[in-house]
This record gives C-alpha cells, structure tokens and sequence, in this order.
C-alpha cells in the first residue's frame, strides 16, 4: 500500500465518520403531521385549552376522535358501545325493572339477569371510561394550574377563563367519580397529581371518596360559571346538582345520612330561579330539547357535528323496533333492542297517557309479558326519546340524533328535594316538597287530576314509583332502587331478574355494587375485590 | 443530511476508483459441457467467473463462450450437477463434464448483505429457487413457495386476487408488534407496512421476474438484520443478465379458469319454508313474508374467474453490459363477482463491471401498475343469509331494481335487514390504483491494493403512490337517506416513500499457514420511511355525513451498524458471530438503541476422518445457533401517529364529526394520548440445533432443526392500572412468549437417469407457543386479554391471550348433549364449579395454529414430459365455524322489524332458538390435507431452431381438501370462518417460450 492510497484511504474514513454522525441524529423526529402537537407545545395558544376542556365534555358524549367511529378513546369493546352515556345507561337501567335488551351481545344479558362478574367486558368498559374520563380531566387541571398559565404568558381574560375551564374539568371529574362511588364503591384514587405512567394508585374507601367529591365540588363553586351562563358547560347549579345527588344517596356511600344538605342545595337551584317545566312533557326528549328551560347541565348530541353510536343515538335507535316506524322517530333505520319489564308498566294506572302523558308505551304487536328476552317484540316498547322535534321535523341525520341528553333537570330538583324532607331532612318544607311534587304531577297529567291531597301521600314508595314514571331511561333506576332497597333483595322482583321469567333474587347486597374489572385488579396491586365477588 | 451523505459517500467511491484504476485484460475462452454418465451435450449450464457477475449458458449444442480475465476461475453449474471450479490458468478452451446427483456444495446462498457457500453455511437457512416453485401462481408471489419450506407457513386471507396474504416463520414472535417476516428485495428491505390499495405487497414483482427465496429462520442467520429479524427474514433475489450471453427472449404465458369448490350449507327453499311456518305460523306476520321464488343466492355471487397472464423477457448483453429486460401483464378476475385486477410489471437490471471487473455495478428497477376492484365481502355473508323466496330483482326501479326488504311495501329499506347481495357487489365500487417502483444501485468495488476487501453501496428506494375510491349510488338500498340524501362517495389517496442507504466492506483472506479462512463483512445502513395518507368521504351529494379531508404524514428512520465474521477452520469448523446494533427514532432518547448479537457454530462431520469414507454418508453436518433479534414494528390499528411516536405525549384534533357544542358553537376537541415514555425495542432469543445429512451420494438430502425462541419484553397492548394513563390500553414493553418447535425436511432423488429422473420432498413442522407472562402482576382471576372478533352481535370476540396457553386460543364454553348427541341449548358444563353459569365457565379450548404441517412434493420427468404436485398437511388446528353459530338458531329467521333471514343447516341438528355463539359446539378440528398443485408439462425442444425451446403445461391449484370440517374451506388465518372468500379451484393452461 503506498502513500497515495493511504491518504485517500484515511481521509475517506473522516469522511465517512462525519456522514454517520450526522445520520444518527436523524433518529431525533418529531411529528410532521401540523395536526399532531405535543403537550410541549400545545398549551401556548390560549384557544387550546378551550379544545381539551371540549374533549373533557365530549368524552361523555363521543367515542373517539373520527366520529361517528375511529380512533377510540378506549379498546378492548365495540366502539359504539365504548361511548360513556351508552355504558352509563346499561349499568343504570338494563339491570332495573325499567329495561330489557334484545340483543346477545358478550355479556350484555349479565346485567339484565343480575349474574355479572369481574371478568364482564360490559362492567369492564364503563370502568375504563369513567377512569378515561378521570385521566382526561387530570390531564387538562395539571396543566392548566395557575403556575403552568403563568409560565406560558397567558394573562388578562386567557387567564380568567382557563381557570373557569380548570373548575369546569374538575366538576366533569367530580361527576365521573360520582359515577364510580356509586356503580364500584372503593376505587383507586388518582387525581391530577398523578402523572401520566405513574405507579398504580391506591385504592380510596368509599366515604373518603364522598369527602373528596364533596370537598371538589364545594371548591370550585365560586370559580364556575353562574346558573344558565351557556348552554353545555358546566355551570353553579349543575354543581349543586351534583352534591345534592351525593347527599341524598350519602346514606348508601358512608352510612351517614345527608337529607339535610341535599335540601340546603336543591333550595339553591330552585332559588337561582333560571329553570321551569317545560310545558310538554315530550318535548324534554326530542331533537331541540336544547330549548328546554327544564335542562340544568345535558350532555350535548348533535347528527353533524357530534356524532356516536353511544349517547341518544343508541338510546332512540335500540328504542325503535318491531313495527314502529323509524320514520316516526326522524330515524331511517331501527335497532331494534330496548323494552319495559311489566313491572315498570304496571307503575301506570293507565297506560295509554290519556291520563299521565308520561306512559309512552307502543303495544301494537307488542306482548306486555315477556318470554323471550331476545325477541323485541316481548316487552312492551317505549317512544319517549325521538330524533324529531317539538314542530315534528327530523333531526339534523336520520341515524346520528341531535337530541340532548338531560343529566340533570329542574323535575329531578324538586323530587329530591321531596324525597329528602320525606326522609327526614331539615331546612325545607313539607309545602314546597308537596307543591313541587304537584307541579311534576300537573305537567304530566296536563291537569291537577293527578295531584296528591296532603304532604302525608308522598310516601316512600310513590317516591320510587314517580321517579320512575318520571325519569325512566335517564339512568337514575339502579341508584334509586338501591337507595330504597329494592335492588338485590327479593322485596322487588321483575321478570328476568336473577335469569327466570318470574325474577328472582340472590337476596344478596354484595351485587349492590359492581365488581373491580378482573382488568384491574390485575393491573393494580393496591387493590382489594369489592365484598362478594 | 441524506443528500449530503449520499454525495460523500460518492466522493469516497470516485476516490477508491481512481485510487485503483488500472488497465483491464481479459481473454476470450470457449467450451463445451458434457453429461459425465453419457457424454451428452448439457444444454443451460451457468458459467460464471468467480466473484462477478459475468457469465453465460451453454447453448443447445453444451457450447459457450465468455470473455475473463486470465487469472479467473470458473464456476460451472447446473441444477442436480456438482458444481466444478475450474481455474481459467491461461487456457482459452475448456471441455467440462459434470457428474449427475452430488449435492450442490458449492452453491452460493444469499445471505443479508452478502453471500456464502452453501457448505459454510452455519445458521438455519432455506432456499427455494425457480425449478421448486409451486406453478400457477399469476399474481401473487408468496404462493410460490407454499408449502415448500418447513416452518414457513403462507396463508392467502381467500380466493380475492388480490387478497394479502400471511407469512409466518416459526409461529409468530410478538403479540402486538407485528408478526410479519422482513422481506428483501434485491437488497431492499420492504416496509412492512401495507400499501393503501394494494393489500398484497409482494403484488409488486412478477412471479417470472423471480429467481429464488432464501428464507433465513435462526437468529445467527437473521441477526445481521437486528431489529426487524424477529419474524425471520425473506430475501427474495430476481433475474439478472449475463455477460456475453446472445440474446434470450422468454415468453411464458397462461390462460386460466376458476371455479368454486362448493357452498355454505344452508337451508334450501322447502326447508326454509317449513321452519318459517314451524316456528311462526303462516298466517303470522312472519309467515306472510313468504314469497315463492326459489334463489339460490349463492349461486348469484360467483362467477367462473378467468385470468390470463403474459410475459415477456429479454436477456443477454449490450455490448458488455448484462441486461435483463421483462414486462408482464396480468388480467384476473375473481370468484366473487365484481372482483378482480390487472396489472402491469416491468423490470430492467443491468450489471455492467468495469475496471476489470473490479467495479460491478448492479442497477435493478421495478414497476408496477395494478388495478384492483375490490368486491364487497359483505356479500358473501349476505349470500348465505338472504331468504331464497326472494328474487334478485324486484322489477321495479327502486333501489335500483334489487329486491330489497322494505319497511312497508314500496317504502323505505329496513336499515338492518340483510342487504340483497347481488346488489352489495353491483352497488359499490371500490376501486384502487396503485404505482409502485423499486429499485437500487449497487457497487460492488474490489479495492485494488488489497485484494481481498470488497467495498459496496447500496442505493435503494421503494415508492408508491395509492389511490382510490369507493362509490355506492344513492339508491342503494343500504345507504339509501330519503331526508338527506344517501350514498358515498369516498376517496383516499396515499404516498410512500422508503428510501435506503448501505454501505459495507468484505474482507475475505484464506489463512493456509494455520488452516483457515476468514471472511468478515462490516457496515453501515440507514433507511427512512414516509407515508403521507389523505381520506375523504361523504353522501353522494357531498353534502352529508362529510368525514373531512382526514390528512396525515409521518415518518420513521433507522440507523444501524453492523458487522459480521465467518471463520473456517481445517473445512470441518466454522464460527459465525454476527453484531448489529440499530437506531430507532421511535423510541425515546437512552432508549433508541438495540444491540442484537448472535454466534453460531458448525461442524462438519463429513470432513473428519472417521466419516471421509464412508461412502453412505455423503452429507452431515451440525450446526448450533444463538441470538438475539428484535423488533420496533408496532402494529398498525392504532393511529399511525402513535405507531411512530410511542414515547411523546401527543395530542390531536378531532374530527368535525366529533365536535362539541358549548352554547350555539361547536368546538373541535383536542385529546391527549396515552403513551409510555419508556417503550423499547422487543427481544426474541433463539437458540437453534440443527443437523444438514446426505446419504447414499446424496440420493437422500435433508435437514432437521429443532429451535426454542423465547420473546421478552413484548411490545404489548395490555391494560395498565386504571388511573395512570390517558388510555385503557397502552403499547408498553410487557410479557414473554415462547415457541419451541422442530422442522424437518427431506429430499429423495428416487430416479436420476438419462431419460427419467424422479424426486420427492418432503417437509414438516411442529411449532408450541405458549404465552409465559403477560402483565405486571399475574393475579389468577386475571383471564387474559379477548381477541378475535366474530360476526353476530356487535363486538364479541372468540379468543383470548392467556398467560400458560398459545396465543389466540378459542375461549368458549362446553357445550352438554343430550342422550342422542344433540347439543342442549344453553347447557354448558360449569368447568369453575361455582354452581352457577357465567363467563367464568369458559376454557381455552384450543390454537388456531396447527400443531403439525407438512408438506410434500414431488417431480416426475420422462424425457419431455413432465408432472409434478405439491399437497400440504395441517393438523390440529381448530376453526370456529362462525358462518354456522351466526346463522345458526332460528331466532334469526325472522326480525319483528320485518324481514326474514336464511339459516345454517347445522340448525337442523342443533335445534338452536337463539344463537348460542360461544359453544364449542362451533368450534371444528380444521386438520386437512390439500392438493395445492397439480401440473402436467411437455417439452418441445429446437422449436425453431438449436436454441429455441417450448414447454406447454397444463395445472390444477386446490384441486382437493380433504378435512371434517364442515364449513367450505378450514385453511383460514386466524381460525374464524367468517365471509372467507372461497379459494377457487383453477384450471391453467400454459406456454412457455425460450428463443
């Protein structure tokens, strides 16, 4: 080898040296989609923190990010049945004397048959959307706390509002954690001090978790938007709402009873003088419900804009079936799925609504008895939720429904506070509870007709029964009948309960509570199976 | 920064060149090969001067002519010959014979980044070359070798010409990364990533373009591809020129016909009848649906496939530059009605050598054009299910003539009836156009001062361009929107980049002072990979259900270093130990880099003294392997952002679908991602003992090997603690996985004469897997995560991973049966003993995966005929006969909502009223046998002239099954039966033209 090629030999391995260094440094990518950004760079634009605070509400109403379907928020299940209203309303209602669904799906018929275990995929993906929806609203309070806006530069009215949307993010977390103290019981426990990728949290007894809901909900009442500010959001009174749903069942989570505080914040709604009945009945439950001066804080759908196969569309499509016309519901298609339990048709004296415009039954070619639960037409239908409006026209899509979800609305104010007197809350009245019970009474019969006489006819029972005819469908059935403890015991049987036509009952309060998903108990250490399962 | 790198890079090569430019000479030589056994003239025997690719064939008469350097020695081979090394020493003629039936010692195998003969060959390494290629396969290139090399399995997703197809080595490695081997093309490893459009990859070459398939299997041999070795790899290496070789034109050209193999079994017109009436009376609402047309719809959804293909190549030299010219076209159409493709390839290699050969340039390109039109599957299902008292059309113009299940007569569709199946494939047209071109530039470069290093580049891309669209008329009657009007019109486009660079010195020195040989090999690559994807879609009108310009880009890269040494000692040991760490962009910084290493030893026994003489063995040899391998292949499924980007905390706007309304105003959301900021690359472990024998000069070759790859660290979709991250189930690092297996494979040369020769092969593979953790903790009443969606129901799945079973095992219940055998409904056998019956009852009944295959085949010439067939064996692998349990109770018959549905037969045995789809009642031993191939060939030599040749085939793909399955076809990846498009039996005729 002479000189010459050594010299060529050696500059060419600098060369190459260089070339491989510079090589490597392209391992270093960032995203190049502009429509990817990182929580490094997203927060510097004060308008971003309006698109995550709508993520935090659309978690309730979306399954993902495409809609109606495509890339999901959580996996594992069936996207459209991933959707948080959708799990919501199968836990609450599908194991109640209020629905039955036609449909074989995986463990779906568990609820109905009160036979569920850890292992369900059913109870599984309401759990993960509740903590989903916990993780999301973590996400957007840590970074948004005071000393994150701060150092980012963003002041003035920015600055007011992110932290409207801090106390807004921190109620939608307070209602999920409702949700999961009343559906699991003792649940892990993480809040915004928990990183993304952190060790498994711990798991929380269930009155600490009612302290801290409670504590959550009280703190944030002066940084929420006053009652009725804008339609959607969050505001004053849907936070009272909320504690008055806690208090009210506060027996049930910590032994305790809270009447009386469930009354001091139902007064405060009814006393923001913001809300009325609407006059029609039905038109609470149809596309333009947004309308409504009933609703206090809804969980918004729309056929365009918000589109799902979870939310009011599964609710009006499951809803139409056997020989309904899809096209009497502004829909184009049917699902065919949901129905009552005879015991919920009997709560009727009448079931045609001549009388109680709130028996909104269809029995044309339905039985009223139910033989096969898999068959649409056993069971009588139901036609309270529609995609058509309160002038008859169709909603905005004939499959995707505009019509809004109520979570909470002034009737569910007044017989709260009715409920709560009657069970021995102080600082309201047995006047008010009974003219607010009239009132619900009056716009459902269209008349006084259907009025209770005295104070003394508000029994316990008639409670249950109204809250029933009143919010059947509204995923209020299963937390009302373990409040009156109706659920697991065999002092109320309804056809299908326990898996046999006549109902029965394991007579065991363990299933008063779902279990931790086997998922989790898995994933999590800290964590103890709840009694019985 | 690739551009700059490419121009050093270039610099550094003009520098060596003309560091070693010197004058080059060379001589003409010419000769003739002879048979040893009869002194005929071999007609087709490669002449190749060692290390170039200058070379020629001998001509019809044995004759040939090459011009080589003086100092050259010549490798002259033919299939079935020992191959002789002849050092040239001046001489300028040559008269060669070669002996029949000695194996191929000789033989060079492409390795990953280089070559290596046969007999040095440590690791566990198939090869497959064009003679052994199973015929008839127009446009699919897998098919090629089914069947053909143990623990390969190649499973089409059906009869769709354009269906993707599933290979897999050694069972698949990882649980959520991908489980699909690296395949190499000419040099360029191809993404794995599908093209939009084109779900066959390997649609790209044409079948006639290819000259073999080295399939690399143990970790010493795939290890120098580290990360993306886990899978194995296929190189696959296609035709090139020949120096000074007169020009060859090759015409090979087939017509073919495809028909179907059977049909769902369901209940015919009378039967469906009765059970309508049976169950609801005919005067019920049910009853009164019944019409009385007689359809078989199954019947209406097929067609005969015909197909013909055409190719023509062009060979030889222009001047001195080998070239290799081909263009093909296929036009094929499917089984199921509307499908169907045709495409256009072409290819040109050129390999010119300079400098004495001491620069050889290889330029290989590929082209391809196809255009697919997909049937829509759905209509399979459809078929089966539509009630066969209802004609195809209707006879009036609503929903454009197919008779559609209505509301009310004459109204509008019953949205969740099942669709008309003739018009679910004659209403929608999915169609797609896919342009891809690959091709690299390689230099090979002998550095003149010292002579035994060999320097190459490697300059390689693969690109493509997608596009496609999906078109249902808005009087369909499944998309029909009286109120805003229906249809879709759908569009997607996409473009992909995958651009390579390699660069790696050879160094190859003989050590005769202490008996050795060594070869080392050291490199650098560097890849990158683009894809930029863009969807639209709404009604017809375009002014509804719109799903906005979905619009993404992202892109990947990889860096590696690698570096491998063979070493030779005495010819009876050789050591591999192969190095290659790899750069990942998506993984964290700290986390980027992989160091995947391997060693293997073997020992040749034949060279020892005990074993030289004998002359029984003519072959043995050992071979013990180690390494490790990796993987960063995120499957696809989850956004593709997330794929790429594991680590970051990303956010991303929603649609305008998924808005939310605060006020009068809808706000597009912006959602934080889950992710791990600690993924990294995945390991697999392999450990290979494996044994190369020949007996009875080699009338008996054949190889066993036994393995057990380990996988840890899988990159794993599994539920992380509810809480902790913006998911419920995350990619994270978690669990392991084995499979152990054996693979075993033989080939006899029954005959070899003069005018017959006959030879059998044989091959077969046992695979385990076994899921060995699976999550952090391992609580027992943690079942594992569901997997394998069926039809029936929304959202229900089959299969499961479990920690202590195979991947994707069945988890159903067990079904009791009464006295007679029936199954009772709703009857499970309570396995948890509980007392009670609940989803804790179910057990893990079973792999898709079988426990055996095998395959044979063989080859029969008698002068100028010839037959051969290839049949594989699958045993043990279950199928869930999901076209049975979905259609299989009569609560399907009949929807209150107004519309009948055909059923199963297998409901006249159950007696199901509702669907019981998680009996094992379903579930079916899906062993089979299958006759892949049959082909019966004659040669019509000197055609025209000395050199001209023809051969005429004729051949029959999946001629039989034989199987107790009950469902059409229990071949099915995954083993779930469900709108499996039927794999056609085809009729082929074919010519093959050489002048």
């Amino acid at each position: 080898m002479n000189k010459k090629h050594l010299k060529i030999l050696s500059a060419s391995i600098v060369v190459m040296l260089l070339a491989f260094t510079s090589c490597v440094k392209d391992l270093n990518t960032v995203p190049i989609d502009p429509k990817v950004i990182t929580s490094a760079n997203v927060y510097k634009d004060a308008n971003a923190y309006y698109g995550v605070l709508a993520k935090c509400y659309a978690g309730l109403a979306v399954s993902g990010q495409q809609g109606p379907a495509g890339d999901p928020d959580i996996s594992g299940i069936d996207e459209g049945f991933s959707q948080y209203l959708r799990q919501y309303f199968n836990a609450q209602e599908l194991p109640t004397d209020e629905a039955v669904i036609a449909w074989n799906d995986g463990t779906l018929r568990n609820y109905h048959e009160q036979n569920w275990t850890p292992s369900g995929e059913f109870i599984g993906a309401m759990y993960n959307r509740l903590y989903y929806q916990i993780s999301l609203c973590n996400e957007f309070i840590r970074e948004s706390s005071d000393a994150k806006i701060d150092s980012r530069g963003i002041t003035g009215a920015d600055k007011t509002a992110v932290q409207t949307y801090r106390a807004e993010a921190r109620f939608l977390r307070a209602l999920s954690y409702w949700h999961a103290i009343d559906l699991f019981g003792n649940v892990p426990f993480v809040d915004e001090n928990s990183e993304v990728g952190s060790t498994p949290p711990q798991q929380i007894t269930r009155a600490n978790l009612f302290t801290y809901i409670e504590s959550e909900l009280k703190a944030i009442d002066g940084s929420l938007l006053t009652p009725k500010s804008v339609y959607g959001r969050a505001d004053q009174a849907a936070a009272w709402m909320l504690l008055g749903k806690l208090y009210l069942n506060a027996k049930v989570y910590t032994g305790t009873d809270r009447y009386t505080d469930c009354i001091t914040y139902m007064k405060k709604v009814i006393a923001a003088n913001k809300y009325s009945l609407t006059t029609n009945y039905a038109n609470v439950f149809k596309a333009d419900n947004n309308t409504s001066n009933e609703i206090i804080f809804p969980i918004n759908f729309d056929g365009i804009h918000t589109q799902t196969y979870g939310g009011t569309t599964y609710l009006i499509n499951a809803e139409v079936g056997g020989s309904m016309i899809p096209g009497d519901f502004g829909l184009k298609g049917q699902w065919a799925g949901l129905r009552v339990t005879s015991a919920y048709v009997d709560k009727f004296s009448d079931i045609t609504g001549a009388t109680d415009k709130r028996a909104m039954f269809y029995t044309s070619g339905q039985n009223k008895a139910i033989v096969d639960v898999f068959s649409f037409t056993d069971g009588y239908a139901i036609t309270k939720w529609t995609n058509k409006t309160s002038t008859g026209a169709n909603g905005s899509d004939l499959t995707y429904t505009d019509t809004d979800f109520p979570v909470f609305r002034l009737a569910d104010a007044y017989l709260m506070y009715a409920e709560a007197v009657v069970r021995g809350g102080t600082g309201g009245s047995q006047t008010d509870a009974l003219t607010y019970v009239n009132l619900i009474r009056e716009r459902a019969y269209g008349n006084t007709s259907g009025d209770l006489a005295a104070y003394g006819d508000i029994t316990l029972q008639f409670l249950l029964d109204e809250n029933a005819r009143e919010f059947l469908w509204e995923c209020h059935r299963r937390t009302d009948l373990i409040r009156f403890q109706s659920f697991s015991k065999s002092t109320y049987l309804w056809p299908w309960k326990g898996a046999v036509a006549a109902g029965k009952s394991l007579d065991d309060y363990h299933m008063d509570l779902f279990p931790i998903p086997s998922t989790d108990i898995n994933a999590n250490p800290n964590l103890t199976q709840n009694l019985g399962y | 920064m690739k551009k700059r790198l490419l121009s050093m890079l270039s610099l550094l090569f003009l520098g060596i060149l003309l560091a070693g430019a010197i004058n080059a000479q060379g001589t003409r030589i010419t000769g003739k090969v002879t048979d040893a056994a009869d002194g005929s003239a071999l007609i087709g025997v490669t002449i190749q001067e060692k290390g170039t690719s200058n070379g020629t064939l001998t001509d019809g008469s044995g004759n040939f002519a090459l011009t080589v350097s003086t100092s050259a020695t010549l490798i002259v081979s033919y299939v079935g010959y020992t191959t002789q090394e002849i050092p040239v020493n001046n001489r300028t003629s040559f008269n060669v014979s070669l002996a029949i039936g000695a194996l191929n010692l000789n033989e060079v195998v492409v390795i990953g980044y280089g070559t290596v003969a046969k007999k040095d060959v440590t690791g566990s390494i198939s090869a497959v070359s064009e003679r052994e290629f199973n015929k008839g396969s127009v446009s699919s290139p897998q098919a090629l070798i089914t069947g053909k090399i143990p623990g390969v399995t190649v499973v089409s997703a059906g009869g769709d010409p354009s269906a993707a197809t599933t290979i897999r080595i050694r069972g698949g490695s990882s649980m959520s990364a991908s489980n699909d081997p690296l395949i190499v093309i000419d040099g360029v490893p191809i993404d794995n990533r599908s093209v939009s459009g084109m779900p066959n990859a390997l649609n790209l070459l044409n079948s006639n373009d290819i000259e073999s398939f080295t399939v690399l299997k143990d970790a010493s041999a795939t290890a120098i591809y580290g990360s993306r070795a886990s899978n194995g790899v296929i190189l696959i290496t296609t035709k090139k020129g020949l120096l000074n070789k007169a020009l060859k034109v090759t015409y090979d050209g087939s017509v073919s016909f495809g028909t179907k193999t059977g049909q769902i079994d369901v209940l015919n017109t009378q039967e469906f009848i009765k059970a309508v009436i049976n169950k609801y009376g005919a005067a019920s609402a049910a009853g009164k649906l019944l019409t009385f047309d007689n359809t078989n719809w199954q019947d209406k959804v097929y067609q005969t496939a015909i197909s013909n293909d055409h190719n023509l190549s062009f060979s030889g030299s222009f001047k001195t530059i080998p070239f290799r010219a081909s263009v093909g076209f296929t036009d094929q159409s499917g089984l199921l009605k509307t499908s169907g493709l045709d495409r256009v390839t072409g290819s040109l290699n050129v390999n010119p050598s300079f400098f004495n050969n001491s620069l050889t340039v290889t330029i290989n390109s590929k082209f391809m054009h196809i255009n697919n039109r997909f049937a829509n599957w759905g209509a399979i299902g459809s078929a089966m299910a539509f009630d066969p008292t209802k004609p195809v059309y209707s006879g009036s113009d609503l929903y454009g003539g197919y008779w559609t299940w209505e509301q009310t007569p004459g109204g509008l569709p019953v949205t969740i009836a099942t669709s008309n199946p003739v018009s679910q494939l004659y209403q929608r047209n999915d169609k797609s156009g896919v342009n891809r071109v690959l091709g690299n530039v390689q230099l090979d470069y002998k550095v003149p001062f010292i002579p035994e290093l060999k320097a190459t580049l490697n300059l390689g891309g693969d690109f493509s361009k997608s596009v496609g669209h999906v078109d249902v008329p808005e009087i369909a009657a499944w998309s029909f929107d009286a109120a805003n009007g229906g249809g879709t019109k759908s569009y997607y486009d996409q473009h992909l980049k995958n651009e390579l660079l390699d660069f790696y010195l050879n160094y190859k020195k003989d050590l005769p002072s202490i008996n050795s040989r060594i070869d080392a090999t050291a490199g650098y690559e560097w890849q990158y990979f683009y894809r930029n994807d863009s969807t639209y879609s709404s009604n017809v009108a375009g002014t509804h259900n719109i799903y906005n310009p979905l619009h993404s880009a992202t892109e990947d890269y990889l860096v590696s270093f690698f570096g491998r040494v063979n070493y030779v000692l005495a010819e009876k040991y050789m050591l591999t130990a192969t190095f290659r760490a790899d750069g990942s962009s998506r993984f964290a910084t700290g986390n980027k880099w992989g160091m995947f290493p391997s060693l293997a030893f073997a020992w040749d026994m034949k060279q020892e003294g005990f074993l030289k003489n004998a002359s029984a063995v003519s072959v043995l040899k050992l071979r013990l392997g180690y390494g490790i391998t990796g993987q960063q292949d995120i499957i696809s499924g989850t956004a593709t952002t997330l794929v790429d980007y594991p680590y970051l905390p990303i956010y991303a706007y929603g649609q305008s679908t998924a808005q939310y309304q605060f006020g009068n105003t809808f706000i597009t959301t912006i959602r934080p991602a889950g992710y791990d900021k600690n993924i990294k690359w995945e390991q697999t472990t392999t450990y290979n003992v494996g044994l190369d024998f020949g007996f009875l000069n080699n009338k008996i070759t054949g190889t066993i090997d036994v393995y057990d790859r380990p996988t840890k660290d899988m990159i794993n979709i599994i539920p992380p603690a509810a809480g902790t991250n913006l998911t419920n189930q995350i990619i994270t690092n978690i669990g392991n996985m084995v499979n152990k297996g054996v693979e075993f494979s033989l080939n006899y040369r029954a005959i070899q004469k003069q005018d017959i020769d006959w030879t059998i092969g044989l091959n077969a593979t046992f695979n385990h897997n076994e899921i060995t953790k699976l999550t952090s903790s391992n609580d027992p009443s943690y079942r594992g995560v569901v997997t394998g969606g069926i039809a029936g129901g929304v959202g229900n799945y089959i299969e499961i991973n479990s920690v202590g079973y195979a991947s994707r095992s069945f988890y159903v219940y067990e079904q009791v049966y009464d006295a007679d055998g029936k199954p009772i409904e709703g009857l499970y056998v309570d396995r948890n003993g509980d007392g009670k019956f609940s989803d804790l009852d179910k057990y893990r009944a079973g792999s898709p995966d079988a426990k055996v295959l095998a395959g044979i085949s063989s080859t029969l010439r008698y002068k100028n005929l010839d037959f051969s067939f290839s049949g594989r064996l699958s045993l043990g692998n279950l199928v869930y006969n999901n076209m049975s349990s979905n259609y299989g109770s009569y609560s399907e018959i009949y929807r209150s909502v107004g519309f009948l549905a055909n059923l199963n037969r297998s409901v006249l045995k159950t007696n199901f009223a509702n669907p019981q789809y998680w009996s094992d009642y379903y579930l079916e031993d899906g062993s089979f046998f299958k006759m892949d191939n049959m082909t019966l060939g004659y040669n019509v030599r000197k055609l025209f002239n000395e050199k001209s040749n023809m051969r005429i085939y004729g051949s029959v793909q999946n001629l039989f099954t034989i199987t107790r399955y009950t469902g059409l076809d229990p071949e099915i990846y995954g083993g779930i039966d469900n709108n499996i498009y039927p794999r056609p039996r085809t009729f082929m005729l074919g010519v093959n033209v050489e002048f």
